[in-house]
């Protein structure tokens, strides 16, 4: 079995550290979510991954070996412009990737896109392209699956069937690597890895992320003298719908600085307010 | 009086790229408009805002509306505040309230210190964030914005939002369009469309009240009636009888989407 392991890397262009002393792993059978802001350094992992780039220190393993020992074709990418050819045909596509990895292509009566296998790529829904760039990238029946952003763009049910594929085929003991940065696709994984910086600086479901946050809810109105002090005292004030959350600070620290407890309470964090607590 | 569509119908030929959409909104309200690539999102959104032909229906919206394509229309040549100071001069809004509603919109944006970058120079948030400030400069009644947050990065999009709530306190109506559902939940309307349909419309409440039949969780795929949704399966059960193996669930906005896609796909 072939799993995916970074083991202390690191990335720097010059000055700049992309990525530092980064270690994880995805067991094969496992789907694993990167998460982080933009800049975060989150293409730069997925790049040392797929062994594009070198690391400045540390290594990353598939399986047993290094990275840039391995056969590629252990290896399925499905990059966010997808990575389809336009003018070719659906059946097209997945005849010209099959023989550039020397595998018979597969049915697309099986797959259940016999009806649309003359049709150019160009022509197809967002959804549907991303079905036959799942299935190019599936084709060769890799052991180790990157996919960044999946299933940004398609509605709710389209994104449900691509999580059940993707979901198969880690329980056919392929290692899959997410990198997003939504909630919706987040809360399909097994495990995040959280990267600020170009750190990992939390792991586990992302319920149990979210769960160690919690955001200072204000039902009463502020004025902007106040939302200054709650600023200076670090804490970052965002407008609610109605209300106002605020983001680093405890409902004490927040009551004190108002000089009043009217209206204030403390509420589980969502994602994104996990993310500035984490990122601030 | 409230702003939005009645039956609005909308047609490219012999495509309905919108069939008898209806979506109504009142001052400080927020409308979401969820769904996929194609269902009809931007249609809608250009529909509010009086662009687009409509072959039934009608459309209710006050003189001053404004609208944010999906790109966000900031000029990549001009600095943040010369953005700004443009669309002011365009609205021909008065020299001293000009300057004062443009320095109020960089402080609560955030844009402040990069006034005078250029438009080609920000990131992705600080475009998005100064495309609804110019959008919200000559202050109107009704805000449109298609996919504001596509491609943000979570701080980003929260910083967003900010912004997008303040505006609401300020009893500015907004119809706004997501892909992405856990997003539509902030809305105090809900219309998710599917290839120009409304699958389900109303507040997060009534939608998840209104689901027909029961919703069960497994651990496993019961048949077509089933989806992954975080660490198992849903299942859905149209007559609401017990499913064996399964054990009731409360649905979210997500699984009576759906369901809803479910049972149009089958109609």
């Amino acid at each position: 079995m072939t799993g995916i392991e970074a083991t202390n890397l690191s990335k720097r262009f010059g000055d700049v550290v992309a990525v530092e002393s980064l270690s994880f792993g995805v067991a094969p059978g496992e789907v694993v979510g990167l998460l982080g802001a933009n800049g975060a350094g989150k293409t730069t992992t997925m790049r040392m991954i797929l062994g594009l780039l070198s690391p400045t220190e540390g290594l990353v393993r598939i399986g047993d070996r290094p990275v840039r020992e391995v056969d590629r074709r252990v290896m399925g990418y499905v990059p966010q412009g997808l990575g389809l050819y336009g003018d070719l045909t659906v059946a097209e596509n997945l005849e010209f990737a099959a023989q550039a990895y020397g595998v018979t292509p597969p049915s697309l009566e099986e797959l259940g896109l016999a009806s649309f296998a003359d049709r150019r790529v160009s022509q197809l829904s967002l959804g549907l392209r991303r079905r036959v760039a799942f299935v190019v990238a599936r084709s060769h029946d890799p052991s180790v699956l990157i996919l960044d952003e999946p299933t940004s763009g398609v509605g709710p049910l389209g994104r449900a069937r691509l999580w059940e594929t993707i979901h198969e085929t880690a329980e056919n003991g392929a290692a899959v690597l997410v990198s997003t940065h939504h909630m919706d696709e987040a809360e399909e994984c097994h495990r995040v890895v959280l990267m600020v910086s170009g750190r990992a600086v939390m792991s586990g479901t992302v319920t149990e992320v979210v769960e160690r946050f919690t955001t200072v809810s204000l039902s009463s109105q502020v004025d902007e003298e106040h939302v200054g002090r709650l600023r200076q005292a670090g804490a970052t004030v965002l407008v609610a719908h109605p209300g106002w959350r605020i983001v680093g600070l405890s409902a004490a620290d927040v009551s004190r600085i108002l000089g009043s407890s009217a209206g204030v309470s403390e509420s589980p964090s969502s994602f994104e307010e996990a993310f500035v607590a984490l990122s601030t | 009086m409230t702003w939005g569509t009645d039956r609005v119908t909308v047609a490219y030929g012999s495509t309905t790229a919108l069939q008898e959409v209806s979506v109504d909104l009142q001052p400080g309200q927020i409308a979401m408009v969820v769904g996929g690539d194609g269902a009809g999102k931007t249609t809608l959104c250009r529909t509010v805002v009086g662009l687009e032909e409509i072959a039934a229906g009608a459309v209710r919206r006050p003189p001053r509306t404004c609208f944010q394509p999906e790109t966000s229309g900031v000029w990549a040549d001009l600095t943040v505040l010369e953005n700004l100071q443009f669309v002011a001069g365009g609205y021909q809004l008065p020299p001293e309230h000009s300057r004062a509603r443009i320095g109020e919109l960089l402080e609560v944006t955030g844009l402040a210190s990069a006034a005078d970058r250029l438009g080609r120079q920000l990131s992705g948030g600080m475009r998005q964030k100064l495309g609804v400030a110019m959008a919200v400069l000559s202050e109107p009644d009704l805000l449109v914005l298609d996919e504001p947050t596509t491609g943000l990065d979570p701080v980003s999009r929260l910083e967003l939002w900010s912004f997008i709530n303040r505006s609401a306190q300020e009893g500015r109506a907004l119809l706004i369009s997501t892909t992405y559902v856990d997003e539509a939940e902030r809305g105090d309307v809900v219309v998710a469309l599917d290839e120009g349909r409304v699958l389900a419309s109303g507040s997060v409440k009534s939608i998840i009240d209104s689901m027909p039949g029961r919703l069960f969780a497994a651990s496993e795929s019961l048949g077509a009636r089933s989806w992954h949704r975080g660490d198992g399966w849903r299942v859905w059960s149209p007559d609401g009888v017990d499913m064996p193996g399964a054990t009731p669930a409360h649905p979210d906005l997500a699984d009576v989407v759906i369901v809803a896609a479910l049972l149009s796909e089958t109609s």
